[in-house]
């Protein structure tokens, strides 16, 4: 072994590599970043550099190829889209929404990350793909299922539903211990702040156009918490129209 | 010349202090917030306010247990080492006490932003980049002042840096990497920002934090007090100086790779999931080769855990670090995963770890501390007490979440004989009350104890004949 002569420091001719570490600080520290600095390169690195990563085409089973990224044309608005038109950014009263839904800590208890396993796929839909967590900064994935996964949640209760289920889950839901946010009917959505929360997600790469942010304050007048928050929850998971015979993720 | 003369004990004395009463305030907050999940109407108790709800209160929670008594005490531990052995008083005194001011100061911030709900929603990266920027000059005055006064040392008296301080130094150094990319973010007004990843490239940067904050700030930086604490409190040398090169190096460049086994399933790429997994495999080996070194310090000397609290305290947390090392690669292990992701029993390894593992060091190292810089000895009984009663307490958390989180996997997955899903998820969330009611138990034992360990220390220390000189 190269360590040899560490317990001997002036024994031996020759200085392991260890020994004249441990004798310079300095020297050791370099080794330190080094060493701990090659995971990221090999894990991180590549999933900004390898577009599979965040696969954002497929080929259909007529062997033509479909983004899943929504196609916006010129002087589209955001309201423009449709269901299964693929992944779009939010809107502002979604944007207001995933602000509250990080503020009161929701991804704490609920993940949005749908695995390939049978039961998810029963219990919670399609396994959730890379692409459609594209615009979400930061990432809601979760780490915790001590509510269930919202990653489909979109579309599957009714408006009516969630905001009664918010104000008071356990009347809807007896077992269940999720707090009660009725405070949110009271809080009313501010405009300007939502835009500029925009231009700052714009800033980092969600593709805003500049009438989507002028446009916002105007989107939200009048508009509670509560209605960004179901608005935000109905949005989630299906964006992606899902069709048979598709190769989704290798 | 007593010790307080010859070294900067000031600020590890008040840094051990502050981790005491840090304790306190982490494990109360644990109690609550397992207590809402066992009872929710404590969420909101009658009232219409956010600012007590688990989301609101969980991060801090975290927070609190980690940076606030875990930092406080690494910090008292790695200014108190590094003087004791290179010899020399620290580097910067007066940059010792900003680091301490600082942190405090982050401390404070984060009990009024995070129930306030200014969060970035990282896990144990909460805080909001105002706060950011100060933990990273606390952080940074604190790896500053640290290299530094190894590199002044007397070289003849010195020679060789003692393996605990490069244990603090990688984590220092890893930490910092981590915290500053993983925190990089676009802010958009004093306490709102967005992350400038997104999706599954955010999720593994978050992740390559998440398990190293564990893996350095809580393990290599805990394994540092280790290697100082317990051959002193046992009288002994380490048991083998080759033994600690390899896990040191082995630590160094393996931890780093395993937060990809927190995204297995997902939508992060199978190979890096799989690759996280298998070197997580591979992490018993260093990982149990600083059990091994630590428990086998006391070799010929066992008969000591006996009479000696404080060496009871970090022998027991060694076997809790070798037990929860062996489970997380366990839980690693892809098909296990499966299972075990998204449930509590996720959350009952991380407690063996904080609970057995960084309290246990971490009590022992504070205990042997105050003894040394005041001169004094702690009140036997009151050490005997914690002791027992934070072992049954971390006994009864980690068993509650292993029933807990097994069973749901389990109910999760399960088909009944027409092969449909056998249980709604309610059914699953109403199995759990009896476990969470035995986990808030478990907290409520630990909570106690801290405040035994806080009157302990503060009875002790305000005893007429403890040296008082501390301040210098």
């Amino acid at each position: 072994m190269s360590n040899q002569n560490g317990n001997t420091p002036q024994g031996g001719t020759r200085e392991s590599l260890q020994t004249k570490l441990e004798k310079n600080i300095f020297g050791m520290y370099l080794f330190m970043a080094l060493s701990v600095s090659l995971a990221g390169i090999v894990q991180i690195v590549p999933l900004f550099t390898n577009p599979e990563a965040v696969k954002d085409e497929v080929v259909l089973a007529d062997g033509t190829t479909q983004s899943l990224l929504w196609q916006r044309s010129e002087g589209q608005s955001l309201s423009d889209w449709k269901p299964g038109d693929g992944v779009r950014p939010n809107t502002p009263l979604e944007v207001a929404g995933r602000d509250i839904y990080q503020r009161e800590g929701c991804y704490l208890c609920h993940s949005q990350m749908i695995r390939p396993f049978r039961d998810e796929n029963e219990r919670y839909g399609h396994f959730s793909l890379a692409v459609e967590s594209k615009y979400d900064h930061p990432f809601q994935w979760g780490s915790k299922r001590t509510g269930p996964d919202l990653a489909r949640v979109g579309g599957k209760y009714s408006d009516e539903w969630h905001i009664l289920h918010l104000r008071h889950p356990q009347a809807l839901v007896p077992e269940s211990v999720m707090p009660k946010y009725k405070f949110l009917d009271k809080a009313m959505v501010d405009g300007d702040e939502i835009a500029t929360h925009m231009s700052g997600l714009r800033k980092v790469g969600v593709p805003y156009t500049d009438a989507d942010i002028a446009g916002a304050a105007e989107a939200v007048t009048g508009k509670t918490e509560m209605d960004a928050m179901v608005a935000y929850l109905q949005s989630l998971g299906n964006m992606i129209k899902f069709e048979n015979g598709v190769t989704y993720r290798e | 010349m007593n010790l307080t003369q010859k070294y900067d004990l000031g600020v590890v004395k008040w840094f051990t202090i502050m981790s005491s009463v840090y304790l306190v305030v982490a494990t109360l907050l644990g109690v609550y917030i397992a207590s809402e999940l066992a009872f929710p109407y404590l969420n909101d108790l009658g009232t219409d306010l956010p600012y007590f709800q688990f989301g609101r209160l969980r991060p801090l929670h975290t927070n609190a247990a980690i940076f606030a008594f875990g930092g406080s005490v690494l910090m008292a531990a790695a200014f108190y080492i590094v003087q004791r052995t290179n010899q020399t008083r620290l580097w910067s005194n007066k940059m010792a006490w900003f680091t301490f001011w600082s942190w405090n100061l982050v401390i404070v911030l984060a009990v009024v932003t995070l129930p306030l709900g200014l969060t970035q929603s990282k896990e144990y990266a909460e805080l909001e980049w105002p706060i950011d920027i100060l933990i990273t000059l606390s952080w940074a005055s604190y790896l500053y002042n640290f290299i530094m006064t190894i590199h002044i040392r007397d070289r003849n008296k010195v020679p060789h840096v003692y393996v605990a301080n490069w244990f603090f130094m990688g984590m220092m150094v890893m930490v910092t990497y981590l915290h500053v990319v993983n925190n990089l973010s676009i802010p958009v007004d004093w306490f709102k920002s967005y992350s400038v990843f997104s999706g599954v490239q955010d999720a593994m940067i978050q992740w390559w934090w998440g398990h190293n904050a564990v893996g350095f700030f809580l393990t290599a930086g805990f394994l540092g007090i280790m290697y100082y604490f317990v051959p002193k409190q046992a009288q002994r040398p380490v048991y083998s100086y080759r033994l600690s090169v390899i896990h040191f190096w082995a630590l160094m460049f393996g931890y780093v790779w395993l937060g990809a086994h927190h995204l297995q399933y997902t939508a992060l790429p199978d190979w890096a999931g799989s690759l996280g997994a298998t070197i997580s495999l591979a992490m018993i080996i260093p990982s149990w080769g600083g059990a091994l070194n630590g428990i086998l310090t006391l070799s010929g000397a066992w008969d000591r855990l006996r009479e000696d609290y404080i060496l009871r305290f970090l022998i027991m947390s060694l076997a809790f670090y070798a037990m929860s090392t062996f489970e997380g690669p366990v839980m690693a292990a892809k098909n296990v995963n499966a299972l075990s992701h998204y449930t509590d029993w996720t959350i009952g390894h991380v407690h063996s770890g904080t609970l057995g593992w960084n309290i246990m060091v971490a009590a022992g190292a504070m205990y042997h501390m105050i003894e040394k810089i005041y001169n004094v000895k702690l009140s036997q009984k009151l050490l005997a007490t914690h002791f027992w009663i934070h072992t049954v307490g971390t006994v009864m958390y980690i068993v509650s979440m292993w029933v807990s989180g097994i069973m749901q996997g389990l109910m999760w997955r399960a088909y009944d004989e027409y092969g449909t899903l056998a249980y709604s998820f309610a059914e699953s969330v109403s199995a759990m009350h009896p476990y969470y009611v035995m986990r808030a138990a478990g907290g409520v034992l630990i909570f106690i104890g801290a405040i035994v360990m806080l009157i302990n220390i503060v009875s002790t220390i305000r005893k007429p004949d403890s040296v008082q000189t501390a301040n210098a």
